[in-house]
């Protein structure tokens, strides 16, 4: 190629390029992802289920991940008999300072998700606890956010909401005592305490 | 920083005999300024052994002073304390008489405590905390109890015996009633307890979390932490339990609801953001507002001052830290390691908790001078100090 035809060339690129992108639709906003309970997720807003907005039976409400889930009644330990060594196996650990459930500890869930779907009589309750290494206070809600975590893996899995407890203990029942990683690793963990009514 | 000492009319309770010797001197003023922290205020103490020494002692270091031999005093306090608590309080420069007192009817700590607060009250000007109160959890195995105590942690009291876990304590300004968390229904849920009375009630049972109950300056309304709504949120409501509203819709955990001292405002921490953080949030509802902290992360377990100019918080740097910051926010001083800080009714003084050897240790702390000492403890983990005011 001779250098004469560049200044050709260039303008020919100039004007292809020019028609393939003047020729792309207007970007548009994006398209909001709307959940189940025609609410924009992501957004910040709280959401219908949130808010306590009651839905129709019908809707069948199925929470997306990440979407927090109203609790429900309290729970009465006089009409279960708790079993705490059912799951033993299946308690989830979380990493330090973190609530969100580790990908590689969604098994553990599962089992017991299959486990409930096919004792639909049974209850459980999830207890959640921390390392030392958070101040009191901040441990307690951090506990429960844990706890909240696995409910809502469980609840979005297709559990009813209202057979699934949660409970925080914060860093006051540690499972390993001692005062290092191999401790603490096993102390940030989510518990689960199966329920059998009387 | 100059601090002004000026000598007000003379006021004492329980006192017996109270002689005033001293004529209103002219303002003295005492440069205190050094780069570790203030210069502590050099004092002696004459005549006194054993217990009244050590309450003294205790009472007076803990308040911004040193004691020192007479030599190097700028203040001497001389008098006895075998059976009736005396004190004789002097300026070592001007050679004047600021108090003459004669404690009677108290016990001996009592009385010296009685002493030091007007001590204090005659050089400063502030009111001393030599008779002021504290609440705190002990823990004892898988489970805690409540405990009240006088401010150096002597005297103590345990106020439940759930044997589960019981924890959060916090006083309603003023009155001899507290708040605090137990498990002993199987759920986390807020009791308030007449310590007057020996009686309590539950204040908030919802399903999940209700921890951190903190009443307002006024004891008219609460801040709490409930997870109810799926995620733990800070809400206010009266003290009868009623008109409960929501103040704030995060996903992430809050935690640590504190008053500012005109009952407008409530500063918590919460992970918003993604970290640890504090923030505030009008208390009557409205947007969540960042605190600067002079780029401090994680940070936790906020407390007002009472005179409303400072918020004292924890900070995780590896280990705990206590920090304040000016209540607007801004550039963060740290204080000394450890954790959960509530501030005394001086707006001075801080009690706070240390870890020793994986066991917990109640601590206060004069935030001015940095000076720091450790309360009597209960045996047991002793942790969650809160400053009765």
């Amino acid at each position: 190629m001779k250098y004469t035809n560049i200044p050709k060339l260039l303008v020919a690129v100039l004007i292809l390029s020019f028609g393939v992108v003047g020729c792309q639709p207007k970007p548009k906003s994006p398209t909001p992802i709307v959940g189940r309970t025609g609410n924009p997720i992501g957004t910040g807003e709280p959401s219908g289920i949130e808010r306590g907005t009651p839905l129709a039976p019908d809707q069948n409400p199925r929470p997306v991940i990440g979407e927090q889930i109203p609790l429900g009644k309290r729970l009465n330990v006089e009409d279960y008999t708790p079993d705490p060594g059912r799951f033993a196996a299946n308690t989830v650990y979380f990493d330090f300072d973190r609530a969100t459930v580790k990908p590689g500890e969604t098994g553990k869930i599962d089992e017991v998700v299959r486990y409930l779907q096919a004792n639909p009589n049974q209850a459980v309750q999830i207890e959640g606890h921390c390392d030392e290494r958070g101040t009191e206070q901040y441990n307690l809600s951090l506990g429960d956010r844990r706890a909240l975590a696995v409910r809502e893996y469980m609840v979005t899995a297709g559990i009813q909401a209202e057979r699934v407890f949660t409970i925080s203990y914060g860093e006051a029942r540690p499972a390993v005592p001692g005062h290092n990683e191999a401790a603490w690793s096993k102390n940030r963990r989510g518990v689960f305490v199966l329920l059998t009514p009387k | 920083m100059k601090y002004q000492h000026s000598f007000r009319p003379l006021f004492i309770l329980l006192a017996s005999l109270a002689i005033c010797l001293a004529p209103p001197s002219a303002q003295e003023q005492i440069d205190i300024t050094h780069a570790g922290g203030s210069k502590r205020i050099p004092i002696s103490l004459e005549g006194y052994t054993g217990e009244v020494l050590n309450v003294l002692t205790f009472d007076l270091e803990i308040q911004g002073f040193e004691v020192t031999g007479a030599d190097k005093a700028q203040y001497l306090v001389s008098g006895s304390g075998n059976s009736d608590v005396t004190g004789h309080l002097t300026d070592r420069v001007s050679k004047t008489t600021l108090l003459s007192v004669k404690y009677t009817g108290g016990t001996l700590r009592s009385e010296a405590h009685t002493l030091s607060d007007a001590i204090v009250e005659k050089i400063t000007g502030r009111s001393g905390i030599a008779r002021t109160k504290i609440a705190f959890k002990v823990e004892t195995g898988q489970n805690s109890e409540i405990y009240v105590a006088d401010y150096d942690g002597h005297n103590a009291q345990q106020v439940t015996q759930d044997h589960t876990i019981n924890r959060d304590p916090a006083w309603v300004p003023g009155r001899r009633v507290l708040y605090y968390t137990s498990y002993k229904a199987g759920n986390p849920d807020i009791y308030m307890h007449d310590l007057q009375s020996g009686t309590r009630r539950a204040f908030a049972r919802y399903p999940g979390l209700n921890a951190g109950a903190a009443p307002s300056p006024d004891g008219r309304r609460v801040a709490l932490v409930l997870s109810k709504g799926g995620s733990p949120d800070i809400y206010v409501c009266d003290a009868d339990s009623g008109n409960l509203n929501q103040l704030t819709k995060t996903k992430e955990a809050e935690s640590s609801p504190c008053w500012s001292p005109d009952g407008r405002t409530i500063c918590f921490s919460s992970r918003h953001e993604g970290r640890s953080a504090l923030f505030t949030v009008p208390a009557g509802g409205g947007p969540m507002r960042r605190l600067s902290t002079g780029g401090a992360l994680n940070c936790t377990e906020p407390d007002w001052s009472p005179d409303g100019k400072q918020i004292v918080f924890t900070r995780l740097v590896g280990d705990f830290e206590i920090c304040v910051v000016p209540a607007g926010g801004s550039a963060m001083t740290p204080l000394v390691a450890g954790e959960d800080p509530s501030w005394a009714p001086n707006s001075r003084t801080v009690i706070f908790t240390r870890r020793v050897k994986g066991k917990r240790v109640v601590s206060l702390l004069d935030v001015p001078t940095k000076q720091t000492k450790d309360i009597q403890q209960t045996s047991g983990s002793c942790s969650q100090p809160c400053w009765a005011k």
